[in-house]
């Protein structure tokens, strides 16, 4: 029986590409996943789980990536991704961030 | 085997294991290890990460880091210390390239962060600066556990390191360090003073030193001729062996020599005094059976502090030092820095040739309320014991009737707070231009005594810079031109009637002692470990032959000719260990 799989493309929008914050963001919610993922940018490839293969892909604004999910929660693993990469990067609700944003 | 040259700043023969320090400052030299010693590097490589995570941790719990921009950074740091693929990377190089950690660490880092500097988009190329954060932060824990190590060592080993700051000198564990090594320095770096104090030999300015030597290099220091021998084979090892061993057995025949007065074989007593920079040196002269300090350092005052040195910052020091020597002669020379070497102060000013710049006495001529304190001081001093004062870098007669004005100046001032003093403590004047060798007679005049400064002599004389590897060689003392002055000097302070010294490295070469005898010397002041051998020297000789040897150096018309007939003449009276 072969594992689920689930791809997406992506386009980065935010200004600052990959950038420290935004790639820290994709790290972490890929790896809240059992899922392998692999994140293409051209030829380049990075585990998703990986902040220096995400950092090293360089994905600036503009950049088209193929995220591709192996495993149970494959499906979900590209919903989360896609929202996160489609809404710019939102800031977390963490309570110091939520109290600097208001 | 690797062979490298440097300047032998302290003398004595070490054979040991290498204890390589690296700096997170200087860029990390390749260095490799043996198949067998992967596992410890990988170990180290883990727990170095494993410490940056808790760090960083504990950072974090402790000021709640609420600024955006910091707390994106500390994430991206520990995100990246987190990374198993990160950590492999480092680990797999070690693995495949057999090298040291700091190594690996520093190549991996370097490798991602040029990676980022290629990128064609300023938000990514600057987040090249983030990873040698990264870098610092891995290197530092690498480090530390170094500095732990020396801290805590339980076999001798010899210190091999790019640099070395009196901070991480202050921590190693003494009794094991056998030895330093150093790629940067000089005579009077901190390197040299602290080997010099310790006894131990020390070679500097090695060149491409730290990339050629292993943790499990066995390394030979030679502090007597200035070379560094890395992972020497069977024949090498056994020669130096040799050597050691009969170091060791002169220098006990030397001890023997303490406590003879040095006089020579046709009855000239000569006078033998230690070159000194700190108070625990003072009791190395006297170990050494020396006579008194012929020259006291004082810029370790300046150097070694937080601030300026308060009068009484001085006035203990010299308190100290009076009170060990117990009334024998101590020479205080005036603070001898060079204005870009004078830390707090403001002023910098930015010197195409410093050597020749704002340096010495120049400063402190320029900078009253410094040199006034230190004067108040040295004068307090001078009522401890035989207290004189001497003033470097005098190039004019102008320059030593300014630094009498303001020592008389200083003493009104003492007069009018009824402090007392030593009214007639004598004021000397160190001879080390050109300019004041040739006007020796009229500086004379308005002298108590010369301490003629071979090192800067022979560099202003040949205009050579001993430190540039280019011209090194035709540094010499024994170019006629250099000795031309000093007997001129030696001639005018005798005419005058007014003491003379010499305190430079040339006094206790041993091939220049006997010249120097016979130029009409009689007191040398030297590095303290080294009076017994040059006492040694005085008491094998008589006058008359050093008369003989100077008459026909005088002769002669090129350096090499003189150094090889002094070599010869020196040879017949030490082993051949010189």
């Amino acid at each position: 029986m072969s594992e689920p799989v689930a791809e997406i493309e992506v386009e980065i929008q935010n200004e600052e590409g990959l950038h420290l914050r935004p790639a820290v963001q994709f790290v972490d919610v890929a790896s809240r996943f059992r899922s392998a993922i692999t994140v293409s940018h051209g030829s380049v490839q990075a585990d998703a789980k990986s902040v220096m293969e995400m950092t090293l892909l360089a994905a600036a604004c503009g950049s088209r990536l193929k995220i591709r999910a192996v495993g149970p929660d494959a499906s979900e693993v590209i919903a989360a991704l896609g929202e996160l990469v489609a809404k710019n990067f939102p800031p977390t609700s963490k309570p110091a961030e939520a109290k600097k944003e208001g | 085997m690797e062979l490298r040259k440097g300047i032998a700043v302290s003398p004595g023969i070490a054979i040991a294991r290498a204890m390589v320090i690296d700096s997170k400052d200087y860029r990390i030299p390749r260095r490799s290890i043996m198949a067998s010693q992967r596992a410890g590097e990988i170990k180290r490589v883990r727990r170095a990460f494993a410490d940056a995570i808790r760090e960083l941790d504990q950072i974090e719990t402790a000021k709640r880091i609420e600024e955006g921009a910091i707390r994106d950074i500390f994430a991206v740091h520990m995100r990246f210390l987190r990374d198993k693929r990160f950590l492999k990377r480092v680990t797999d190089y070690i693995e495949k390239e057999l090298v040291t950690a700091e190594y690996a660490v520093s190549t991996i880092l370097r490798e991602i962060a040029s990676h980022f500097e290629k990128v064609d988009d300023v938000y990514i190329s600057e987040r090249a600066a983030d990873i040698y954060d990264i870098e610092r932060r891995l290197l530092t824990h690498l480090l530390g556990k170094v500095a732990e190590e020396v801290e805590h060592l339980r076999e001798e080993v010899v210190i091999v390191a790019h640099d070395l700051a009196p901070t991480q000198t202050a921590s190693f564990n003494k009794t094991f360090v056998k030895g330093f090594a150093t790629e940067r320095g000089g005579r009077t770096s901190h390197t040299a003073i602290i080997a010099r104090s310790l006894g131990i030999p020390a070679v500097v300015a090695l060149e491409d030193l730290m990339s050629c030597v292993t943790a499990q290099s066995t390394v030979i220091i030679d502090g007597n001729r200035g070379v560094v021998v890395i992972d020497p084979d069977e024949a090498t090892l056994e020669e130096y062996r040799a050597h050691a061993r009969r170091f060791t057995e002169f220098e006990h025949e030397l001890d023997g020599f303490r406590d003879i007065p040095a006089v020579t074989r046709d009855g000239v007593p000569i006078t033998l005094l230690g070159n000194v920079e700190f108070p625990d040196e003072a009791e190395v002269v006297l170990q050494k059976g020396g006579q008194g300090i012929g020259l006291y350092r004082t810029e370790f005052l300046y150097l070694y502090g937080g601030t300026e040195p308060t009068e009484d910052d001085h006035y203990h020091a010299y308190s100290e030092v009076a009170r060990l020597m117990n009334g024998k002669p101590i020479v205080i020379r005036t603070m001898d820095l060079g204005a870009d070497k004078v830390p707090h102060t403001n002023r910098h000013p930015q010197e195409a040739n410093p050597v020749l710049g704002l340096r010495s006495i120049r400063y402190c001529l320029q900078n009253l309320p410094l040199f006034k304190t230190q004067l108040r001081a040295i004068l307090r001093a001078s009522t401890l014991g035989d207290v004189r004062v001497m003033f470097p870098l005098i190039t004019t007669m102008q320059e030593l009737c300014q630094a009498k004005m303001i020592l008389r100046d200083v003493m009104e001032d003492l007069d009018e707070y009824g402090v007392p003093y030593n009214a007639q403590m004598p004021v000397g004047i160190m001879i080390e231009t050109p300019s004041s060798a040739l006007t020796a007679g009229l500086l004379a005049t308005e002298s108590d005594f010369f301490s003629i400064g071979t090192n800067d002599l022979i560099q202003y004389t040949l205009a050579v810079d001993r430190g540039n590897e280019h011209v090194s060689t035709m540094y010499s003392a024994a170019e006629p031109a250099v000795l031309y002055l000093i007997r001129s000097v030696i001639h005018d302070a005798n005419k005058a009637g007014i003491g003379l010294s010499v305190c430079g490295e040339m006094a206790s070469e041993p091939e220049f002692v006997m010249l120097l005898l016979g130029m009409g010397v009689r007191t040398l002041s030297m590095a303290p470990p080294l009076i017994p051998e040059v006492k040694k020297i005085v008491c094998s000789v008589t006058i008359e032959e050093c008369n003989l040897l100077a008459r026909k150096v005088a002769t002669l018309d090129s350096q090499r000719q003189i150094k090889n007939l002094l070599r010869d003449a020196a040879g017949r009276i030490l082993p051949v260990e010189y």
